[in-house]
């Protein structure tokens, strides 16, 4: 096993499985806290995850696919997505492809959204694209949830990711376009999107 | 240069007088008198009573520490904000009389950067994460593109608020974090409580009603036990998530509730465990201090930001992230 990636809370491997090419996500045991709350939030976090995936899956979206879930070991076992990250080729594609694919995440998102699912850390660092599909990964901050403020919230992540990460200026609004056209509350969640940038941590506050 | 700075933003009035001397910060005098409600918590218009009757003598008390005449203090500063209206104008008014007295310029200091600030300037850390823990205040604070940002805070109360809050349902008089941990030492089944972490976020409202419920059920100790390794364990999290986010390798605690042992350890292990450097100041300056608002206060004027009379006025709700670090 090849540790590839180590968060703040999870180590991701390079292993395989029965044969095929996997990703080893494992949180690891941390000693600033006692055992009892340690192996509760591990237990619970990885138990969530795994089914917000499955979950992503049945709403249409492409996510890996789940070969094991290891309670005990607080390990998901998925299948590697062998793609290109979309931080780094985004910028050097051409605009047709970048709103191909921004059209692509609006319609993902409004999925997810539409089937209560709250991604919860939406940056181009995971989304992974292979075979003409976009895939969506690390659901690790995820929840479940049907408000407009939770979504809005998500959204609004992607928006700032664009910012400091991307050149193009369009590319929130096409994710916008596509996002309200395949969602019905979606216009509700924009505008709450806007006031969220309005109360932001980030922005001067308006007197 | 010699600086002289006031703060009241809540329950303390501090008077710090600092030197700054071959770029070293030197505490020349750091002075303090806290308010204690009879009951409940603060009352912010008799805080303001107590800061403008003990203030004078304060002043008087750091000038003779300090060995100094009022004409050798080169600058006055104040903290501006955050904090409690009638607290901060007290502060504020003295501070602007001080200096249309003297001559002297003046500066408002954001109360949370200068914990920040001081740490810095009397721990070796160059740029960390900090964890600034209050009654009022969580915040997990960085330095980034000019400004320090907010990375993470409370969604609700501060921690020491929910600290008091629960002391207070047990009969502890405020602030009730000092007893809540000997009692959490004596205490040694957890009682699960909600953990509550939102991305960078923390919440603690839901834990402090959770608790509160649990009163009379389940024993004293093994309460606050649970309260402190929850809470502590959720700042632990997001302040890790922080420093895996902007790729620093220094934590620095500050605030008052910092001074809690238990914190202090459960980031120390944190920092080790992903190979970075704890940092955390003594107790006289984790707590609200005068000598952080006179420290910063010199920080700011020597980058071009002394204040007009206009511009001192009190910002109740002042954000870390709208000023604009010029001394960086």
């Amino acid at each position: 096993m090849e540790m590839i990636k180590r968060g703040a809370e999870a180590e991701i491997y390079l292993a395989s499985w029965r044969g095929r090419k996997v990703v080893i996500k494992k949180r690891v045991r941390k000693k600033y806290r006692i055992e009892r709350i340690d192996r509760q939030i591990r237990e619970q976090r990885t138990k969530r995850e795994a089914l917000l995936i499955i979950s992503a899956r049945k709403a249409g979206v492409s996510v890996p696919i789940i070969y094991d879930v290891r309670l005990k070991r607080k390990e998901i076992v998925m299948q590697y997505v062998e793609g290109e990250r979309l931080k780094d080729v985004l910028d050097m594609k051409s605009k047709e492809w970048q709103k191909k694919i921004c059209h692509m995440i609006g319609r993902s998102v409004a999925n997810l959204h539409k089937n209560g699912i709250i991604h919860g850390d939406l940056t181009t660092s995971n989304m992974i694209y292979m075979d003409g599909k976009l895939y969506f990964i690390d659901f690790g901050l995820g929840s479940k949830s049907k408000e407009i403020e939770d979504m809005g919230v998500d959204l609004h992540l992607l928006m700032e990711a664009f910012k400091s990460a991307h050149k193009n200026e369009a590319l929130f609004k096409w994710v916008a376009e596509a996002y309200m056209k395949n969602f019905g509350n979606g216009k509700e969640v924009l505008k709450k999107v806007e006031e969220i940038a309005k109360r932001g941590r980030y922005m001067r506050r308006v007197e | 240069m010699i600086c002289l700075g006031i703060e009241g933003t809540a329950h303390t009035i501090g008077v710090g007088i600092v030197e700054k001397k071959n770029d070293k910060c030197n505490v020349l005098a750091n002075v303090s008198k806290m308010y204690k409600p009879k009951e409940g918590g603060i009352h912010p218009r008799e805080a303001a009573n107590h800061h403008s009757k003990y203030l004078p003598d304060l002043i008087k008390n750091a000038l003779e520490k300090a060995k100094l005449e009022v004409k050798e203090i080169d600058l006055i500063s104040f903290s501006i904000g955050p904090g409690l209206g009638p607290c901060l104008r007290t502060a504020a008014t003295s501070a602007r009389a001080l200096a249309l007295l003297l001559k002297k310029p003046i500066v408002g200091v954001n109360h949370c950067i200068a914990h920040l600030e001081i740490g810095r300037a009397l721990t070796s850390c160059k740029d960390p994460v900090l964890l600034y823990v209050s009654g009022g205040n969580t915040q997990v604070i960085a330095y980034m593109e000019g400004r320090y940002r907010v990375f993470g805070e409370t969604l609700d109360i501060g921690i020491g608020n929910c600290l008091d809050k629960f002391g207070r349902e047990i009969g502890l008089p405020f602030p009730a974090g000092p007893e809540i941990e000997k009692l959490a030492k004596k205490g040694k089944k957890y009682v699960t409580l909600p953990y509550s972490v939102k991305g960078m976020d923390v919440a603690f409202s839901g834990i402090l009603t959770a608790c509160i419920n649990l009163i009379g059920k389940k024993k004293i100790e093994d309460l606050c036990y649970s309260l402190q390794e929850t809470c502590f364990s959720m700042l632990a999290e997001v302040t890790e998530r922080a420093m895996a986010h902007t790729e620093k390798e220094e934590v620095l605690l500050g605030g008052g509730v910092a001074c809690n042992k238990r914190l202090q350890n459960i980031i120390k292990i944190m920092a080790k465990e992903r190979g970075a450097k704890f940092y955390c100041p003594k107790k006289e300056f984790l707590v609200d201090n005068g000598a952080m608002i006179a420290w910063t206060g010199i920080l700011m004027y020597e980058s071009g930001m002394e204040m007009n009379m206009e511009e001192t006025k009190v910002r109740q709700n002042y954000r870390t992230d709208e000023v604009e670090v010029k001394w960086r």
